[in-house]
């Protein structure tokens, strides 16, 4: 794997939006079958990232380099055409679309000729059906069915298998499991685990700690738009993750704090702040 | 077996227009005692539907990807002026009038569709704007040109024939032009792969875009459709009457807004059928015009419509949560 190209490569990425500096020096890499972990909290600078590896930015400074070249996107079209494809926290959004038709948006397969050409229903439900079945979701056997009666989980198993059917080698998933249940979560992550298997680089950006460690090979914590920390599966405990994305303020110290708090205060918690 | 149940029909965007009808045609029977031979018959409410119902398609269509076009309240008189002033005051082939009128219509949609994609102002308040000034383009051209606000206009029978006779006495062939325009808006939104970039745009239209769909030509070509429409309606009413107004046609935008929704289509876009604003347009036209077959005074039509809106609405919430909810049952 070390001496490998990776998919995807970041070096020395800068953004800023005018005065701002809003990322500061991003090494990042991804290979092929290998799932990274990029957290971090709230305002860290993890959307700008994503932006800017989906073409929706482009760096103010440093190199994007795709299997060792130098790739420069225009636009978020160019990304997707070079292979990286980006699924949304709701994961296909087109809620009143039915299974088949908002899989093939934009690419919609045709039968007949020349100016005749209709849209093929049949085979767009077929494929999408069975697309997402191969992710192993099985509950899903109509393509008619409408795309927002899903559950959160299946919406962003079908945009996964979606981004996979239409030859993504690298996968951003930007915050896939922070609005699901437990339930659904784990499935998520199982998808996350089968696109891994099948050879994709996924980078999958979160801020919850437990579902980055059930999944990830290789962790980034960004803090205030530089990386903090890179690390590699069992380098680090859970408590240690978070910890750093707290941005250093140490649980065990938050945790002490409240332990004294109770200790003078006849085993009361400390009344929440105002 | 194949799919074809009761419940698949109440799935269908269009349910709520068609139970909408024959509520409304039910309750004419009833308590308007009407006689079901003479409605059905009657050129009236058919004349009216055909008008509407050919500015309600491409409106809808327009709804169903998110915007909206009232600018065709002023796009109808603007049609018919043009005709009647090219070809009526100024003597030219009513060629150069149909030209002229439709041209209008493109220019206008054109207008329309560059700034709403070329700024983030509503269509509403775009469209509204557009109103306004070809409102004011129409009286003052029509009165600097021929110093008058109504223009006489006879179309040669070629014309007449195409685009504005009486069939019967009675039936404008009109009739004809919106059941064609029908079936072809449903071949474009329900069959041609063009259709689902509609539904994607009104749906959401960042996904559409990344999707690689042309998402502001396809905007713009739906302006365009929407302002000619209403210029095509307003020429035909020129020619089969012989002469034109500068007023008029505000009423359409409310008729039309309201043929759409009662037809299922959703007001934020994203959901809706051809089919669906087809009879929402003859259920408009039959309340608003059957009421004179009826016992009813027809002072109380327009109470009628608005609650027939309402309940048609309300029915189109209901129709989509079950589209929404709907999964097969596991087979065994």
């Amino acid at each position: 794997m070390a001496d490998q190209t990776p998919i995807l490569e970041l070096e020395h990425v800068d953004k800023s939006f005018g005065p701002i500096d809003v990322l500061m020096d991003i090494n990042l890499k991804v290979h092929a079958g290998e799932v990274l972990c990029l957290l971090g909290d709230n305002g860290a600078g993890k959307s700008t990232l994503i932006k800017t590896l989906c073409g929706v930015f482009k760096p103010t400074a440093g190199k994007i380099l795709m299997d060792g070249k130098d790739v420069r996107f225009n636009r978020p079209r160019d990304a997707q055409e070079m292979g990286i494809s980006t699924v949304h926290q709701f994961g296909g959004t087109f809620a009143l679309m039915s299974i088949g038709r908002s899989f093939f948006v934009g690419v919609e397969p045709t039968r007949g000729w020349g100016p005749f050409k209709i849209f093929d229903r049949a085979k767009a439900n077929e494929i999408a059906v069975r697309a997402v079945r191969d992710f192993g979701i099985t509950r899903i056997e109509d393509g008619d069915r409408l795309v927002g009666g899903l559950s959160g989980g299946e919406r962003q198993s079908l945009a996964i298998a979606r981004a996979v059917h239409f030859g993504a080698r690298v996968l951003i998933l930007d915050e896939p499991t922070a609005a699901l249940g437990v339930k659904q979560a784990s499935h998520v992550l199982r998808i996350i685990n089968e696109a891994k298997r099948r050879g994709l680089a996924v980078i999958f950006i979160t801020h919850q700690v437990m579902h980055a460690m059930a999944v990830g090979d290789h962790f980034a914590v960004l803090i205030r738009g530089a990386i903090a920390a890179d690390f590699r599966r069992g380098e680090k405990t859970r408590e240690e993750i978070t910890d750093l994305m707290a941005g250093g303020e140490t649980m065990a110290d938050l945790e002490a704090s409240i332990e004294s708090y109770e200790d003078t205060h006849e085993g009361r918690p400390p009344p929440p702040a105002p | 077996m194949n799919g074809f149940s009761f419940r698949s029909l109440l799935r269908r965007p269009e349910m709520g227009s068609v139970l909408s009808l024959v509520l409304v045609v039910a309750f004419y029977v009833i308590i308007g005692h009407v006689d079901v031979g003479n409605l059905v018959g009657a050129a009236s409410w058919l004349n009216f539907a055909a008008n509407l119902g050919i500015v309600a398609l491409p409106v809808g269509l327009l709804m169903i990807a998110g915007e909206l076009d009232i600018s065709i309240g002023s796009m109808i008189p603007a049609g018919s002026m043009t005709v009647a002033i090219l070809s009526g005051y100024y003597e030219l082939p009513i060629v150069v009038g149909i030209l002229g009128a439709l041209g209008f219509g493109v220019a206008v949609g054109l207008f329309n569709g560059y700034l709403a994609t070329h700024t983030t102002v509503p269509s509403l308040i775009i469209t509204l704007g557009s109103l306004v000034a070809v409102q004011g383009v129409v009286l003052s051209g029509s009165m600097l040109l021929t110093g008058a606000a109504s223009v006489p206009l006879d179309a040669p029978d070629w014309a007449k024939t195409v685009f504005g006779h009486l069939i019967a006495n009675k039936y404008q062939v009109i009739v004809f032009w919106w059941l064609g325009l029908t079936a072809l808006f449903a071949l474009f939104l329900h069959v041609s792969p063009w259709g689902n970039w509609v539904f994607a745009l009104g749906g959401d239209e960042t996904s559409a875009r990344n999707a690689g769909i042309p998402t502001n030509r396809l905007k713009i070509m739906l302006f365009v459709m929407s302002s000619t429409a209403a210029a095509f309606v307003g020429m035909c009413g020129a020619i089969v009457f012989n002469s034109a107004q500068v007023s008029g046609g505000m009423n359409y935008i409310f008729n039309v807004i309201v043929s759409v929704v009662v037809g299922g289509v959703l007001l934020t876009g994203g959901f809706g059928s051809i089919i669906g604003i087809f009879f929402g347009a003859i259920t408009f036209a039959i309340v608003n015009q059957g009421i004179y077959f009826t016992d009813i005074d027809r002072n109380w039509s327009n109470l009628i419509i608005g609650v027939m809106l309402i309940a048609a609405v309300l029915m189109n919430n209901t129709f989509r949560k079950m589209a929404l909810a709907y999964a097969p049952r596991k087979k065994k």
